[in-house]
């Protein structure tokens, strides 16, 4: 990961920004140039919800090199209060109580780690939603 | 200037746990001794993912909730206090900034004061408003603890982050003054590349944490001419359940007006979190009117004491966050000894 790669990542990792369509009113998340339904290219920047309830997950339990120190892991789609829909690690639970519909609340977290000298990158994740 | 004060509040835990049993297990020590020593039963710990910079972030989040929808582009400072900042050389302030869209019209530094660091944050934030430099200042208390293995201070080295937004309107709690208290007491100290930190045993009570936290206190209370009885609650620096108590009493405080911010017995030593974390507990509970002693301590040494007035305000904004005792109490994680080790990099691995 180099860190310009993840810098300019931030807007959208760190503040969940999407794009609403000026035109249709569509939420695009991450933002895009053209809107796809209505091919509009006018956008407002609109901050996503930080809630929702799991669409659909898996769970994986070989993970690539730089996640193996928390696999077991959860990654799930959740559908926001706004009907977006996000795709995220969903940490801080057994992934054997993983379930579709469940709750689930947006926290910023440490995404990945850049071996022990490298560049440590920070966005969001999903944890159940608990309060 | 007028007033200056708390405008938002916010704390944020990690849910996972380990019990002193857990820990004394493994190094053959005797838990019901460590627990009645330092009473202690078990303190929080960070996952991987979880670190000063994402506690903070979490906390912010808290704090702007209760501030009641504050432009976050009229944030003029952040300052983090912590011993445990993610990176030797780049602010942790900076990721939090930007993570709130405070950046780019903003001050930023990290601070460090051992445990002390979070009420540095707080005193210069206040100083900053009061003089007019800034609307609004982000003071930020936060740790993920180191602690040695085997060491007494990994059944107390604990995780956690209080987010206090200073301003001038709309008050939480009015800040009535501050005093600060410090000599070279060289107690506890972790030199460069050193991972942990090293102690001196018994020397960090004494001539250390008790000095320094009644010479704050004492200080604080002389300067705005009250005494303990005229305070509703007293927070003060917890490294263990022990010495904040025992301080407290020392002073003439009860352990009514002390327990709404004594957190450590469950929560373990937050490190610069420590008495702004137990703040936010307190402001949890608070009714306006109500007056708070808060005195931190931090290693090497010195204290920074406040006096807080809380307002109206607190009936309106204590429930727009989660509450410290919540975050504490409920849904936790209890984790063994071996995922402890796992999640603190405890364990060398290749790279």
């Amino acid at each position: 990961m180099y860190s310009a790669r993840d810098w300019r990542e931030y807007p959208r990792r760190y503040r969940l920004e999407a794009g609403k369509c000026k035109k249709c009113g569509k939420i695009l998340f991450p933002a895009r140039l053209i809107c796809p339904k209505c091919g509009a290219r006018e956008f407002e920047t609109e901050m996503l919800p930080d809630t929702g309830k799991v669409l659909t997950f898996t769970v994986i339990r070989t993970a690539p090199s730089q996640f193996t120190d928390i696999a077991p892991y959860a990654i799930a789609i959740a559908e926001l209060t706004n009907g977006v829909k996000l795709t995220a690690q969903l940490v801080d639970c057994d992934v054997n109580t993983v379930k579709v519909g469940m709750e689930v609340r947006i926290e910023f977290r440490r995404v990945q780690t850049d071996a022990y000298s490298g560049i440590l990158s920070y966005g969001y994740k999903f944890v159940p939603k608990w309060y | 200037m007028g007033k200056v004060g708390i405008v938002g509040y916010g704390c944020h835990l990690p849910r996972h746990r380990i019990k002193v049993e857990e820990i004394a297990k493994v190094w053959g020590a005797d838990a019901p001794s460590y627990k009645k020593g330092l009473m202690l039963r078990e303190k929080s710990v960070p996952p991987p993912d979880c670190d000063t910079i994402t506690l903070s972030v979490e906390a912010t989040k808290n704090a702007l909730r209760r501030a009641g929808g504050i432009n976050t582009a009229e944030i003029g400072a952040i300052y983090i206090g912590s011993e445990s900042h993610p990176y030797a050389v780049k602010p942790s302030g900076a990721t939090v900034a930007e993570a709130i869209g405070a950046t780019p019209d903003i001050h930023c530094a990290d601070f460090e004061f051992a445990c002390k660091a979070g009420s540095e944050a707080m005193f210069v934030c206040l100083g900053l408003v009061k003089a007019g430099e800034i609307k609004y200042g982000l003071a930020i208390g936060g740790d993920t603890s180191q602690g040695a293995p085997g060491d007494a201070l990994e059944y107390s080295a604990a995780a956690g982050a209080a987010a206090f937004i200073m301003g001038s309107e709309n008050l939480i709690a009015e800040s009535i003054d501050t005093y600060s208290f410090m000599t070279d007491t060289p107690d506890f100290w972790r030199r460069e590349y050193e991972f942990y930190p090293q102690h001196a045993g018994r020397y960090t009570g004494e001539p250390a944490y008790f000095k320094h936290t009644c010479g704050a206190a004492e200080g604080m209370m002389k300067k705005v001419g009250m005494k303990p009885a005229d305070f509703t609650y007293a927070v003060f620096h917890q490294p263990n359940g022990k010495f904040p108590m025992r301080a407290g009493k020392m002073l003439g405080f009860t352990q009514e007006q002390m327990e709404p911010g004594w957190l450590s017995p469950t929560l373990g030593n937050t490190y610069s979190g420590a008495s702004p974390i137990g703040l936010t507990s307190t402001l949890d509970i608070a009714k306006p009117g109500d007056t708070i002693l808060m005195v931190s301590y931090g290693s090497g040494s010195g204290s920074d004491g406040f006096v807080w007035k809380v307002t109206d305000r607190i009936d309106e904004v204590r429930d727009k966050a989660v509450r410290t005792r919540k975050l504490l109490d409920e849904n936790l994680i209890y984790i063994d000894y071996g995922t402890y080790a796992k999640f603190r990099h405890k364990i060398k691995k290749n790279a």
